[in-house]
Protein backbone atom coordinates (compact mmCIF):
# COMPACT_ATOMS: atom_id res chain seq x y z
CA UNK A 1 0.00 0.00 0.00
CA UNK A 2 3.08 2.24 0.10
CA UNK A 3 2.66 5.37 2.17
CA UNK A 4 -1.05 5.67 1.37
CA UNK A 5 -3.00 8.82 0.64
CA UNK A 6 -1.22 10.87 3.30
CA UNK A 7 2.17 10.03 1.89
CA UNK A 8 0.99 11.94 -1.18
CA UNK A 9 -1.07 14.66 0.48
CA UNK A 10 1.30 15.60 3.24
CA UNK A 11 3.07 15.98 5.46
CA UNK A 12 2.04 19.43 6.65
CA UNK A 13 5.38 21.19 6.97
CA UNK A 14 7.31 24.41 7.01
CA UNK A 15 8.82 24.98 3.56
CA UNK A 16 10.64 25.13 1.33
CA UNK A 17 11.96 21.57 1.02
CA UNK A 18 10.82 18.32 2.61
CA UNK A 19 14.36 16.99 2.71
CA UNK A 20 16.21 20.21 3.54
CA UNK A 21 13.68 21.69 5.95
CA UNK A 22 11.14 19.15 7.28
CA UNK A 23 13.75 16.36 7.45
CA UNK A 24 16.23 18.73 9.09
CA UNK A 25 13.70 19.63 11.78
CA UNK A 26 13.16 15.94 12.46
CA UNK A 27 16.92 15.43 12.77
CA UNK A 28 16.96 18.24 15.34
CA UNK A 29 14.13 16.53 17.23
CA UNK A 30 16.01 13.25 17.10
CA UNK A 31 19.11 14.93 18.60
CA UNK A 32 16.98 16.38 21.38
CA UNK A 33 15.45 13.00 22.05
CA UNK A 34 18.89 11.34 22.24
CA UNK A 35 20.61 13.95 24.39
CA UNK A 36 17.77 14.56 26.89
CA UNK A 37 19.73 17.21 28.80
CA UNK A 38 19.93 21.00 28.78
CA UNK A 39 22.10 21.98 25.87
CA UNK A 40 24.89 24.55 26.09
CA UNK A 41 26.43 24.45 22.63
CA UNK A 42 25.93 22.69 19.30
CA UNK A 43 28.10 22.61 16.22
CA UNK A 44 26.41 21.33 13.09
CA UNK A 45 28.84 19.93 10.52
CA UNK A 46 26.94 20.08 7.24
CA UNK A 47 27.72 17.75 4.37
CA UNK A 48 26.88 17.70 0.64
CA UNK A 49 23.69 19.43 -0.40
CA UNK A 50 23.07 20.40 3.23
CA UNK A 51 26.38 22.29 3.15
CA UNK A 52 25.73 23.86 -0.25
CA UNK A 53 22.16 25.05 0.18
CA UNK A 54 21.48 25.31 3.91
CA UNK A 55 21.11 29.08 3.96
CA UNK A 56 18.59 29.27 1.14
CA UNK A 57 16.59 26.27 2.36
CA UNK A 58 16.51 27.32 6.01
CA UNK A 59 18.15 24.00 6.98
CA UNK A 60 19.98 25.85 9.76
CA UNK A 61 16.74 27.18 11.28
CA UNK A 62 15.03 23.81 10.90
CA UNK A 63 17.84 21.88 12.63
CA UNK A 64 17.87 24.36 15.51
CA UNK A 65 14.05 24.47 15.64
CA UNK A 66 13.92 20.69 16.02
CA UNK A 67 16.59 20.83 18.69
CA UNK A 68 14.39 23.28 20.61
CA UNK A 69 11.45 20.88 20.34
CA UNK A 70 9.66 22.39 17.34
CA UNK A 71 7.82 19.95 15.03
CA UNK A 72 8.37 20.17 11.21
CA UNK A 73 5.10 22.14 10.87
CA UNK A 74 5.82 24.61 13.69
CA UNK A 75 5.68 28.16 12.39
CA UNK A 76 8.23 29.30 14.95
CA UNK A 77 10.97 27.48 13.02
CA UNK A 78 11.73 30.61 11.01
CA UNK A 79 12.72 32.38 14.26
CA UNK A 80 14.48 29.44 15.90
CA UNK A 81 17.97 30.96 15.76
CA UNK A 82 16.72 33.92 17.83
CA UNK A 83 14.99 31.57 20.25
CA UNK A 84 18.25 29.66 20.74
CA UNK A 85 20.14 32.89 21.31
CA UNK A 86 17.63 33.97 23.94
CA UNK A 87 18.04 30.65 25.71
CA UNK A 88 21.83 31.20 25.58
CA UNK A 89 22.50 28.13 23.46
CA UNK A 90 25.57 28.63 21.32
CA UNK A 91 25.05 27.41 17.74
CA UNK A 92 27.73 26.99 15.06
CA UNK A 93 27.53 25.82 11.46
CA UNK A 94 30.53 24.37 9.67
CA UNK A 95 30.62 23.09 6.10
CA UNK A 96 32.42 19.80 5.91
CA UNK A 97 32.89 16.54 4.04
CA UNK A 98 31.63 13.56 6.03
CA UNK A 99 32.80 11.08 3.39
CA UNK A 100 30.67 8.44 1.74
CA UNK A 101 27.26 9.34 3.19
CA UNK A 102 23.90 10.50 1.82
CA UNK A 103 24.14 14.02 0.28
CA UNK A 104 21.85 15.48 2.96
CA UNK A 105 23.80 14.53 6.06
CA UNK A 106 24.77 16.42 9.20
CA UNK A 107 26.90 15.67 12.21
CA UNK A 108 25.73 17.44 15.37
CA UNK A 109 28.28 17.76 18.14
CA UNK A 110 26.32 18.66 21.23
CA UNK A 111 27.69 19.83 24.57
CA UNK A 112 25.22 19.69 27.44
CA UNK A 113 25.22 22.01 30.42
CA UNK A 114 26.36 19.05 32.54
CA UNK A 115 29.55 18.96 30.45
CA UNK A 116 28.79 15.79 28.47
CA UNK A 117 29.26 15.79 24.72
CA UNK A 118 27.58 13.68 22.08
CA UNK A 119 28.18 13.30 18.37
CA UNK A 120 25.15 12.41 16.28
CA UNK A 121 25.24 11.79 12.53
CA UNK A 122 21.94 11.67 10.61
CA UNK A 123 20.71 11.92 7.02
CA UNK A 124 17.55 13.38 5.55
CA UNK A 125 16.58 10.81 2.95
CA UNK A 126 13.60 12.46 1.23
CA UNK A 127 9.97 13.33 1.88
CA UNK A 128 10.84 14.35 5.45
CA UNK A 129 12.06 10.84 6.31
CA UNK A 130 15.35 10.61 8.18
CA UNK A 131 17.90 8.02 9.09
CA UNK A 132 20.19 8.13 12.08
CA UNK A 133 23.66 7.00 11.02
CA UNK A 134 25.67 6.95 14.22
CA UNK A 135 25.82 8.06 17.83
CA UNK A 136 29.25 8.75 19.31
CA UNK A 137 30.86 6.78 16.51
CA UNK A 138 28.64 3.72 16.97
CA UNK A 139 26.70 2.74 13.90
CA UNK A 140 23.02 3.24 14.77
CA UNK A 141 20.22 2.71 12.29
CA UNK A 142 17.04 4.53 13.39
CA UNK A 143 14.16 6.15 11.49
CA UNK A 144 12.57 8.05 14.36
CA UNK A 145 9.23 6.57 13.32
CA UNK A 146 9.13 4.24 16.36
CA UNK A 147 10.04 4.47 20.00
CA UNK A 148 13.44 2.95 20.51
CA UNK A 149 16.05 2.15 23.12
CA UNK A 150 19.79 2.20 22.86
CA UNK A 151 21.49 -0.24 25.22
CA UNK A 152 25.23 -0.16 25.87
CA UNK A 153 26.43 -3.42 27.31
CA UNK A 154 29.33 -5.84 27.57
CA UNK A 155 30.02 -7.71 24.37
CA UNK A 156 29.37 -11.29 25.45
CA UNK A 157 27.19 -14.32 24.78
CA UNK A 158 23.49 -14.09 25.64
CA UNK A 159 23.14 -10.33 26.14
CA UNK A 160 20.69 -9.80 23.30
CA UNK A 161 18.42 -12.62 24.37
CA UNK A 162 18.40 -11.26 27.94
CA UNK A 163 17.08 -7.97 26.55
CA UNK A 164 14.61 -9.47 24.09
CA UNK A 165 13.23 -11.81 26.78
CA UNK A 166 12.19 -8.75 28.72
CA UNK A 167 10.34 -7.47 25.68
CA UNK A 168 8.55 -10.79 25.36
CA UNK A 169 7.62 -10.84 29.03
CA UNK A 170 6.10 -7.37 28.73
CA UNK A 171 4.35 -8.24 25.48
CA UNK A 172 6.08 -5.54 23.42
CA UNK A 173 6.66 -6.22 19.75
CA UNK A 174 10.13 -5.51 18.36
CA UNK A 175 10.13 -3.75 14.99
CA UNK A 176 13.88 -3.84 14.37
CA UNK A 177 17.00 -4.79 16.23
CA UNK A 178 20.62 -4.03 15.48
CA UNK A 179 23.78 -4.79 17.37
CA UNK A 180 27.32 -3.52 16.95
CA UNK A 181 30.45 -3.69 19.02
CA UNK A 182 33.51 -1.58 19.50
CA UNK A 183 35.94 -4.40 20.04
CA UNK A 184 35.45 -8.07 20.83
CA UNK A 185 34.71 -8.59 24.52
CA UNK A 186 34.34 -4.87 25.24
CA UNK A 187 31.39 -2.51 24.74
CA UNK A 188 28.57 -3.31 22.34
CA UNK A 189 25.48 -1.33 21.52
CA UNK A 190 22.03 -2.78 20.82
CA UNK A 191 19.31 -0.65 19.29
CA UNK A 192 15.70 -1.78 19.35
CA UNK A 193 12.73 -0.14 17.67
CA UNK A 194 9.34 -1.21 19.03
CA UNK A 195 5.59 -0.91 18.66
CA UNK A 196 4.23 0.92 21.70
CA UNK A 197 6.58 2.01 24.45
CA UNK A 198 8.50 0.76 27.47
CA UNK A 199 7.17 1.35 30.97
CA UNK A 200 9.52 3.12 33.41
CA UNK A 201 9.69 -0.14 35.38
CA UNK A 202 10.87 -2.08 32.40
CA UNK A 203 13.51 0.54 31.66
CA UNK A 204 14.83 0.22 35.21
CA UNK A 205 14.79 -3.57 34.96
CA UNK A 206 16.87 -3.46 31.80
CA UNK A 207 19.35 -0.96 33.20
CA UNK A 208 19.78 -3.04 36.38
CA UNK A 209 20.64 -6.19 34.43
CA UNK A 210 24.20 -7.41 34.92
CA UNK A 211 26.68 -6.20 32.27
CA UNK A 212 24.36 -3.51 30.96
CA UNK A 213 26.11 -0.15 31.26
CA UNK A 214 23.39 2.25 30.16
CA UNK A 215 19.97 2.43 28.53
CA UNK A 216 18.59 5.44 26.74
CA UNK A 217 15.04 5.77 25.69
CA UNK A 218 14.46 7.54 22.37
CA UNK A 219 10.92 8.70 21.77
CA UNK A 220 9.56 8.55 18.27
CA UNK A 221 9.44 11.91 16.55
CA UNK B 1 -6.52 -2.80 -3.30
CA UNK B 2 -5.11 -1.41 -6.53
CA UNK B 3 -1.53 -1.05 -7.63
CA UNK B 4 -2.06 0.70 -10.94
CA UNK B 5 -4.64 2.76 -12.78
CA UNK B 6 -6.09 -0.21 -14.60
CA UNK B 7 -6.85 -2.00 -11.35
CA UNK B 8 -8.32 1.17 -9.88
CA UNK B 9 -10.58 1.53 -12.91
CA UNK B 10 -11.67 -2.12 -12.62
CA UNK B 11 -12.57 -1.64 -8.96
CA UNK B 12 -14.57 1.46 -9.84
CA UNK B 13 -16.30 -0.19 -12.80
CA UNK B 14 -17.27 -3.30 -10.87
CA UNK B 15 -18.71 -1.40 -7.92
CA UNK B 16 -20.06 1.61 -9.77
CA UNK B 17 -18.05 3.80 -7.40
CA UNK B 18 -16.00 6.91 -8.06
CA UNK B 19 -12.24 7.05 -7.59
CA UNK B 20 -12.49 8.80 -4.22
CA UNK B 21 -14.91 6.19 -2.88
CA UNK B 22 -12.66 3.28 -3.78
CA UNK B 23 -9.54 5.12 -2.57
CA UNK B 24 -10.91 6.00 0.84
CA UNK B 25 -12.16 2.44 1.40
CA UNK B 26 -8.78 1.01 0.49
CA UNK B 27 -6.99 3.52 2.72
CA UNK B 28 -9.29 2.75 5.62
CA UNK B 29 -8.80 -0.99 5.27
CA UNK B 30 -5.03 -1.02 4.82
CA UNK B 31 -4.12 1.63 7.35
CA UNK B 32 -6.73 0.56 9.89
CA UNK B 33 -8.28 4.00 10.21
CA UNK B 34 -11.93 4.95 9.95
CA UNK B 35 -13.34 6.81 6.98
CA UNK B 36 -14.26 9.68 9.30
CA UNK B 37 -10.70 9.95 10.58
CA UNK B 38 -9.35 10.05 7.04
CA UNK B 39 -11.81 12.75 5.99
CA UNK B 40 -11.01 14.77 9.09
CA UNK B 41 -7.27 14.60 8.42
CA UNK B 42 -7.78 15.65 4.79
CA UNK B 43 -9.89 18.54 6.01
CA UNK B 44 -7.10 19.68 8.33
CA UNK B 45 -4.68 19.59 5.40
CA UNK B 46 -7.16 21.54 3.27
CA UNK B 47 -7.35 24.24 5.95
CA UNK B 48 -3.56 24.65 5.93
CA UNK B 49 -3.51 24.77 2.11
CA UNK B 50 -6.34 27.27 1.99
CA UNK B 51 -4.48 29.65 4.27
CA UNK B 52 -1.33 29.28 2.19
CA UNK B 53 -3.22 29.88 -1.07
CA UNK B 54 -4.55 33.19 0.25
CA UNK B 55 -1.65 34.46 2.32
CA UNK B 56 0.34 36.40 -0.30
CA UNK B 57 -2.48 37.48 -2.63
CA UNK B 58 -2.46 40.96 -1.15
CA UNK B 59 0.73 41.01 0.88
CA UNK B 60 4.23 40.31 -0.39
CA UNK B 61 6.33 37.96 1.71
CA UNK B 62 9.90 37.61 0.42
CA UNK B 63 11.53 34.19 0.15
CA UNK B 64 14.27 33.13 2.56
CA UNK B 65 16.88 33.43 -0.17
CA UNK B 66 15.65 36.91 -1.10
CA UNK B 67 15.47 35.90 -4.78
CA UNK B 68 11.70 36.17 -5.31
CA UNK B 69 8.55 37.74 -3.93
CA UNK B 70 5.23 39.24 -4.91
CA UNK B 71 4.26 37.07 -7.90
CA UNK B 72 0.91 35.99 -6.46
CA UNK B 73 0.03 39.57 -5.64
CA UNK B 74 0.85 40.73 -9.16
CA UNK B 75 -1.32 38.13 -10.87
CA UNK B 76 -4.10 38.58 -8.32
CA UNK B 77 -4.37 42.29 -9.04
CA UNK B 78 -3.97 41.77 -12.80
CA UNK B 79 -6.63 39.11 -13.24
CA UNK B 80 -9.92 40.29 -14.63
CA UNK B 81 -8.31 43.32 -16.32
CA UNK B 82 -9.29 44.06 -19.91
CA UNK B 83 -5.89 43.09 -21.25
CA UNK B 84 -5.77 39.73 -19.56
CA UNK B 85 -5.89 36.88 -22.05
CA UNK B 86 -6.77 34.11 -19.62
CA UNK B 87 -10.11 34.19 -17.82
CA UNK B 88 -10.28 35.53 -14.30
CA UNK B 89 -10.80 32.01 -13.01
CA UNK B 90 -7.68 30.60 -14.58
CA UNK B 91 -5.57 33.49 -13.33
CA UNK B 92 -7.08 33.19 -9.86
CA UNK B 93 -6.09 29.56 -9.86
CA UNK B 94 -2.54 30.58 -10.82
CA UNK B 95 -2.53 33.26 -8.09
CA UNK B 96 -3.58 30.69 -5.48
CA UNK B 97 -0.82 28.33 -6.54
CA UNK B 98 1.80 31.10 -6.47
CA UNK B 99 0.65 32.23 -3.04
CA UNK B 100 0.94 28.70 -1.72
CA UNK B 101 4.38 28.43 -3.27
CA UNK B 102 5.51 31.78 -1.83
CA UNK B 103 4.44 30.64 1.62
CA UNK B 104 6.65 27.62 1.03
CA UNK B 105 9.74 29.63 0.03
CA UNK B 106 9.28 32.04 2.94
CA UNK B 107 9.34 29.18 5.46
CA UNK B 108 5.61 29.25 6.10
CA UNK B 109 3.35 26.24 6.58
CA UNK B 110 2.23 24.18 3.57
CA UNK B 111 1.20 20.63 2.75
CA UNK B 112 3.41 18.68 0.37
CA UNK B 113 1.18 17.75 -2.60
CA UNK B 114 2.92 15.53 -3.56
CA UNK B 115 6.14 17.47 -2.80
CA UNK B 116 6.94 20.85 -1.31
CA UNK B 117 8.25 22.09 -4.66
CA UNK B 118 4.95 21.34 -6.38
CA UNK B 119 2.73 22.29 -3.43
CA UNK B 120 0.75 25.02 -5.22
CA UNK B 121 -0.68 23.14 -8.20
CA UNK B 122 -3.29 20.90 -6.62
CA UNK B 123 -4.81 23.37 -4.13
CA UNK B 124 -4.60 26.19 -6.70
CA UNK B 125 -6.75 24.19 -9.11
CA UNK B 126 -9.18 22.66 -6.65
CA UNK B 127 -9.93 25.80 -4.62
CA UNK B 128 -10.65 27.75 -7.80
CA UNK B 129 -12.95 25.04 -9.18
CA UNK B 130 -14.75 24.60 -5.86
CA UNK B 131 -15.57 28.31 -5.87
CA UNK B 132 -16.57 28.30 -9.51
CA UNK B 133 -19.08 25.47 -9.12
CA UNK B 134 -20.07 26.28 -5.51
CA UNK B 135 -18.83 22.91 -4.28
CA UNK B 136 -19.33 22.14 -0.60
CA UNK B 137 -16.49 21.09 1.70
CA UNK B 138 -17.33 17.40 1.30
CA UNK B 139 -16.92 17.63 -2.47
CA UNK B 140 -13.56 19.27 -2.00
CA UNK B 141 -12.44 16.54 0.37
CA UNK B 142 -13.49 13.95 -2.23
CA UNK B 143 -11.50 15.76 -4.91
CA UNK B 144 -8.33 15.78 -2.78
CA UNK B 145 -8.78 12.06 -2.15
CA UNK B 146 -9.05 11.34 -5.88
CA UNK B 147 -5.92 13.43 -6.49
CA UNK B 148 -4.01 11.61 -3.79
CA UNK B 149 -5.10 8.23 -5.19
CA UNK B 150 -3.62 9.17 -8.57
CA UNK B 151 -0.44 10.23 -6.75
CA UNK B 152 -0.13 6.87 -4.97
CA UNK B 153 -0.26 5.10 -8.33
CA UNK B 154 2.51 7.28 -9.75
CA UNK B 155 4.63 6.79 -6.64
CA UNK B 156 4.21 3.04 -6.81
CA UNK B 157 5.01 2.64 -10.51
CA UNK B 158 7.28 5.59 -11.23
CA UNK B 159 8.56 8.41 -9.01
CA UNK B 160 7.43 11.72 -7.57
CA UNK B 161 10.91 13.02 -6.86
CA UNK B 162 12.66 15.69 -8.92
CA UNK B 163 16.02 14.25 -7.92
CA UNK B 164 15.03 10.91 -9.42
CA UNK B 165 12.80 11.87 -12.33
CA UNK B 166 13.09 15.58 -13.04
CA UNK B 167 10.33 18.16 -12.72
CA UNK B 168 7.96 16.07 -14.85
CA UNK B 169 7.85 13.72 -11.84
CA UNK B 170 7.06 16.47 -9.32
CA UNK B 171 5.08 19.19 -11.05
CA UNK B 172 3.96 16.85 -13.84
CA UNK B 173 2.51 14.43 -11.29
CA UNK B 174 0.87 17.23 -9.30
CA UNK B 175 -0.68 18.43 -12.54
CA UNK B 176 -1.97 14.94 -13.36
CA UNK B 177 -3.44 14.60 -9.87
CA UNK B 178 -5.19 17.96 -10.22
CA UNK B 179 -6.44 17.22 -13.74
CA UNK B 180 -7.99 13.92 -12.70
CA UNK B 181 -9.57 15.40 -9.58
CA UNK B 182 -11.09 18.34 -11.47
CA UNK B 183 -12.46 15.99 -14.11
CA UNK B 184 -14.19 13.95 -11.43
CA UNK B 185 -15.49 17.10 -9.69
CA UNK B 186 -17.12 18.10 -12.98
CA UNK B 187 -18.83 14.74 -13.40
CA UNK B 188 -16.33 13.06 -15.70
CA UNK B 189 -16.10 9.26 -15.83
CA UNK B 190 -13.20 7.32 -14.31
CA UNK B 191 -11.85 6.83 -17.79
CA UNK B 192 -11.99 10.56 -18.48
CA UNK B 193 -10.17 11.25 -15.21
CA UNK B 194 -7.36 8.95 -16.27
CA UNK B 195 -7.21 10.51 -19.74
CA UNK B 196 -6.89 13.93 -18.11
CA UNK B 197 -4.07 12.67 -15.89
CA UNK B 198 -2.25 10.96 -18.75
CA UNK B 199 -2.44 14.05 -20.92
CA UNK B 200 -1.12 16.26 -18.12
CA UNK B 201 2.02 14.15 -17.79
CA UNK B 202 2.34 13.73 -21.54
CA UNK B 203 2.37 17.51 -21.94
CA UNK B 204 5.40 18.01 -19.70
CA UNK B 205 7.23 14.79 -20.40
CA UNK B 206 10.95 15.45 -20.23
CA UNK B 207 10.64 18.54 -18.06
CA UNK B 208 13.93 18.84 -16.22
CA UNK B 209 14.63 19.83 -12.62
CA UNK B 210 17.10 22.73 -12.68
CA UNK B 211 16.61 24.89 -9.60
CA UNK B 212 18.89 27.91 -9.45
CA UNK B 213 21.45 27.62 -6.65
CA UNK B 214 19.89 24.24 -5.84
CA UNK B 215 17.02 26.01 -4.08
CA UNK B 216 13.40 24.99 -4.52
CA UNK B 217 12.41 28.42 -5.84
CA UNK B 218 13.41 29.35 -9.42
CA UNK B 219 12.00 28.16 -11.80
CA UNK B 220 9.75 26.16 -9.47
CA UNK B 221 7.17 28.92 -8.87
CA UNK B 222 6.48 29.19 -12.59
CA UNK B 223 6.45 25.42 -12.98
CA UNK B 224 3.61 25.51 -10.46
CA UNK B 225 1.84 28.15 -12.52
CA UNK B 226 2.11 26.18 -15.76
CA UNK B 227 1.18 23.04 -13.84
CA UNK B 228 -2.13 24.67 -12.96
CA UNK B 229 -2.85 25.76 -16.52
CA UNK B 230 -1.82 22.36 -17.85
CA UNK B 231 -4.18 20.61 -15.43
CA UNK B 232 -7.10 22.85 -16.34
CA UNK B 233 -6.48 22.35 -20.04
CA UNK B 234 -6.27 18.56 -19.68
CA UNK B 235 -9.44 18.37 -17.57
CA UNK B 236 -11.27 20.39 -20.20
CA UNK B 237 -9.88 18.26 -23.04
CA UNK B 238 -10.90 15.05 -21.29
CA UNK B 239 -14.38 16.35 -20.52
CA UNK B 240 -14.72 17.41 -24.15
CA UNK B 241 -14.10 13.79 -25.09
CA UNK B 242 -10.45 13.95 -26.15
CA UNK B 243 -8.53 10.83 -25.20
CA UNK B 244 -4.89 10.16 -24.50
CA UNK B 245 -3.62 7.61 -27.03
CA UNK B 246 -1.31 5.91 -24.52
CA UNK B 247 -3.00 4.68 -21.31
CA UNK B 248 -2.12 6.16 -17.91
CA UNK B 249 -0.11 3.19 -16.63
CA UNK B 250 2.10 3.25 -19.71
CA UNK B 251 2.50 7.01 -19.63
CA UNK B 252 3.84 7.03 -16.09
CA UNK B 253 6.29 4.22 -16.79
CA UNK B 254 7.50 6.16 -19.83
CA UNK B 255 7.83 9.26 -17.64
CA UNK B 256 9.91 7.25 -15.18
CA UNK B 257 12.16 5.91 -17.95
CA UNK B 258 12.65 9.42 -19.32
CA UNK B 259 13.47 10.64 -15.80
CA UNK B 260 16.10 7.98 -15.29
CA UNK B 261 17.61 8.81 -18.67
CA UNK B 262 18.06 12.46 -17.68
CA UNK B 263 21.65 13.28 -16.78
CA UNK B 264 22.24 13.99 -13.08
CA UNK B 265 22.93 17.64 -13.93
CA UNK B 266 19.23 18.00 -14.76
CA UNK B 267 17.88 16.23 -11.68
CA UNK B 268 17.80 18.68 -8.77
CA UNK B 269 21.54 19.09 -8.50
CA UNK B 270 21.40 22.78 -9.34
CA UNK B 271 24.06 22.31 -12.03
CA UNK B 272 22.43 22.19 -15.48
CA UNK B 273 19.56 23.95 -17.21
CA UNK B 274 18.69 27.38 -15.81
CA UNK B 275 20.95 26.76 -12.81
CA UNK B 276 23.93 26.56 -15.14
CA UNK B 277 23.28 29.83 -16.98
CA UNK B 278 25.57 32.78 -16.19
CA UNK B 279 22.64 34.39 -14.35
CA UNK B 280 21.93 31.22 -12.40
CA UNK B 281 25.57 30.80 -11.44
CA UNK B 282 25.83 34.46 -10.40
CA UNK B 283 22.75 34.08 -8.18
CA UNK B 284 24.32 31.07 -6.50
CA UNK B 285 27.51 33.02 -5.82
CA UNK B 286 25.58 35.93 -4.41
CA UNK B 287 23.49 33.85 -2.01
CA UNK B 288 26.22 31.60 -0.78
CA UNK B 289 29.02 34.14 -0.93
CA UNK B 290 31.22 31.73 -2.88
S1 LIG C 1 12.40 22.38 -10.88
FE1 LIG C 1 12.93 20.72 -9.51
S2 LIG C 1 12.89 21.60 -7.45
FE2 LIG C 1 11.76 22.97 -8.81
S3 LIG C 1 9.61 22.28 -8.66
FE3 LIG C 1 10.51 21.26 -10.43
S4 LIG C 1 11.20 19.31 -9.57
FE4 LIG C 1 10.87 20.66 -7.81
Amino acid sequence: MGRGLFGILGPPMIGPSSSHTAGAARIGLMCRSIVQADIAEVTFFLHGSFANTYKGHGTDRALVGGLMGMQPDDERIIRSLDVAKKEKIKINFVKTDLGNVHPNTVEAVITSKNGETASIVASSIGGGEINLVSINGFHADLSGNYNAIIVRHKDKVGMISKITNMFEKNNINIVSLSNNREKKGQTAITIIEMDGELSPNMLTDISKTADIYSVSNINKI
Amino acid sequence: MYSNANELKDLCDRSGKKIWQVAIEVESEYNETTIDEIRQKIKENIDIMRQACNKTLKKEIPSISGLTSGMAKKIFSYMGKDNAIFSKEILKSVAYSLSCFEVNTSMGKIVAAPTAGSCGILPGCLFMLAEKINAVDDDLINAFITAAAIGTIIEKNATLSGAEGGCQAECGSASAMAAAAMTEMLGGSVEQCLHAGSMAITNVMGQICDPIAGLVEIPCAKRNAIGVVNAILCADMALAGIECFVPFDEVIVAMYEVGKALPATLRETGIGGLAGTPTGVAARRKIFGE
